[in-house]
């Protein structure tokens, strides 16, 4: 791994995106890494697009400011790619996460031809079917993990059912639905040749 | 017994304050603090601490609250932001007139208008007059510590005088990060219980709180509010001492980084300080001798002993992050550039403005201060001392 590896979240409001950020930054601690997890706030409603971000070192993160040429960008919603510039400052090298049910060539285009790294999922595909309810948040950090490497399948699902069980504790009913997102999610992502 | 965890730094002072275990808590709700009473109250609900939750109607009702309670002899906390530290403005000098070492948890946020829910310290700053002790926190980590230390330097017989641990809105109050946190016994220990000689409950020896001065007692009142401000430095460093035997974390009336041989220094308060020491690490591999003081406590501010390390700089940048409409300057710059006068000092310095409303600070923001420095010292000339950094302007103008 690198020193630092920085991640950009688009979302809307609603859509869990910060959660999403939150959760891993939870996840990757465990595995003994310094993090950071951050939404940028303003006078967000439901539905308008939020920003979320990650750092994550084996080094003490000092920096305290955002995102500007992050190495993972995820969009959440895919709706957003026509209103946010998401590929803004993505790195060489890096790679763009999108939430879609259409096809990787049809994404690029969406995206002004972008020739980098591009991984698409279908996060409402796999949450109706695991969760019942479209809840994107959960395939997406599945994808993110994996696509980022930031640490190992089985580390990384044991830690979120640690996380489950502390979130839903009043709930437990949904931790399976959501374990069963995450690793058909994990399953859903081919990372094939870098 | 410390513990590596991670938590936003809401949860880090809330936490510390369930360790404290408080007497009375009194709060309204005010982003970006809200989530403090938010934790303090779920923690009595479900009986982690005996504090007396009273959520109030307003601000100026939980400071009234607040000096109430602690007048009468508990312990006393209460958190806010922003406007809600305007609205508590007349009772800020009463606490601290007063003598009252209560805790107030604040999280800076921008002052009204325009509306602003973001990172400035417009709000900490128009109260730096009010009379209370201010601690300012880069990290999670420092806000923690400042608040398990804060009541042993408010309470402290020297002192007695309110406290207010500020930390920055969003940028460390919402953001999780790593933390190590120490076992509640230790904290309960270090902290001690609060056992004032004089309070309004106490029927043995009953006392007046907040009586008339008339002009041949007022001026005195205020003067040994001054001396107990003094006595400020003396103890913070005593207690950071003790706090260090149980924490392994060292802390003084700011912290100097990379400052032994510097010659470009800038002086700053906050998370910004955190992004600034990576501009400074980025500039020492290019051979610039750059450093860095962060503020821990404006108020007393250690006007002296800063000026003291920063013998030898060539040029400083004080950075202020609120505007404090003088079209002189910020707070700071102003404080500061007159104690470097009052020394004779002949270095070159600027004060600039930066950060407010929540605009980003980056790395690249830092190392264009330390640039516009060596500029001053390579052609001896300041120009403006009265700057803005990452203001945006038009080009046309």
């Amino acid at each position: 791994m690198k020193n630092m590896i920085e991640i950009r979240w688009h979302g809307r409001g609603g859509q869990g995106a910060k959660t999403a950020a939150l959760l891993l930054t939870d996840v990757v601690f465990q595995t003994g890494k310094y993090v950071q997890g951050f939404p940028e706030y303003g006078p967000e409603r439901m539905g308008a697009p939020i920003t979320a971000y990650n750092r994550i070192s084996d080094k003490e993160i000092r920096v305290h400011s955002n995102i500007y040429e992050p190495d993972y960008v995820v969009v959440v919603d895919s709706s957003l790619i026509h209103v946010v510039d998401v590929l803004a400052g993505l790195k060489k090298g890096g790679a763009i996460i999108v939430n879609t049910e259409e096809s990787e060539e049809e994404v690029r285009k969406h995206l002004g031809g972008y020739q980098g790294r591009l991984y698409t999922i279908d996060a409402k595909k796999i949450s109706l079917e695991t969760l019942g309810r479209y809840f994107p948040n959960t395939p997406m950090l599945a994808a993110t993990a994996k696509i980022t490497g930031v640490m190992r399948e089985e580390e990384f699902l044991s830690a979120m059912e640690e996380s489950f069980r502390h979130k839903f504790a009043k709930k437990p009913e949904v931790i399976e639905g959501n374990m069963a997102a995450l690793r058909m999610s994990l399953e859903a992502i081919q990372l094939g040749e870098e | 017994m410390t513990k590596r965890d991670r938590m936003s730094g809401n949860e880090a002072v809330a936490n510390a304050l369930r360790q404290i275990n408080p007497d009375v808590m009194p709060a309204f709700p005010i982003t970006p603090s809200t989530e403090v009473p938010q934790f303090m109250a779920s923690f009595a609900a479900n009986g982690l601490v005996d504090t007396e939750f009273i959520p109030v109607e307003s601000e100026h009702s939980s400071m009234s609250a607040a000096i109430g309670s602690e007048a009468a002899g508990a312990r006393t906390v209460t958190a806010t932001s922003s406007c809600g530290l305007a609205f508590m403005w007349e009772e800020l000098y009463i606490a601290a007139s007063n003598r009252l070492p209560l805790a107030l948890v604040l999280v800076n946020r921008a002052l009204s208008g325009p509306i602003n829910i973001n990172c400035d310290h417009s709000d900490s700053m128009g109260a730096r007059d009010a009379g209370w002790i201010q601690l300012y926190a880069e990290t999670n980590q420092e806000a923690y510590d400042n608040m398990i230390m804060a009541y042993r330097i408010a309470e402290h017989d020297d002192v007695r005088l309110p406290i207010m641990i500020c930390q920055d809105g969003f940028i460390t109050s919402h953001a999780v990060m790593n933390i190590e946190t120490i076992d509640d016994e230790t904290v309960k220990n270090f902290v001690g219980t609060y056992e004032p000689d004089d309070y309004l409950l106490n029927k043995k020896r009953p006392m007046a709180v907040g009586p008339y001065a008339v002009s041949g007692y007022y001026m005195e009142a205020k003067r040994q509010q001054v001396e107990a401000l003094r006595n400020v430095k003396r103890v913070a460093l005593e207690v950071a001492e003790e706090f260090e035997k149980i924490s392994g974390r060292k802390y003084g009336l700011f912290e100097e980084y990379r400052m032994d041989d510097a010659e470009y220094a800038i002086v700053i308060i906050g998370s910004a300080a955190g992004t600034a020491k990576d501009a400074v690490d980025k500039l020492r591999e290019e051979g610039v001798k750059a450093g860095l003081i962060k503020i821990r406590f404006f108020r007393p501010f250690p006007a002296k002993e800063i000026v003291e390390a920063l013998k030898g700089v060539k040029a400083v940048a004080v950075m202020d992050r609120s505007e404090g409409f003088s079209d002189n300057g910020g707070p700071m710059g102003a404080e500061l550039i007159s104690a470097l006068y009052q020394a004779k000092s002949d270095m070159y310095a600027v004060n600039y403005i930066y950060g407010l409303g929540g605009r980003d600070v980056k790395v690249e923001s830092i190392e264009e201060v330390y640039t516009a420095l060596q500029e001053i010292v390579a052609t001896g000339e300041v120009g403006e001392t009265y700057r803005y950094l990452g203001l945006r302007e038009r080009k046309d103008a």
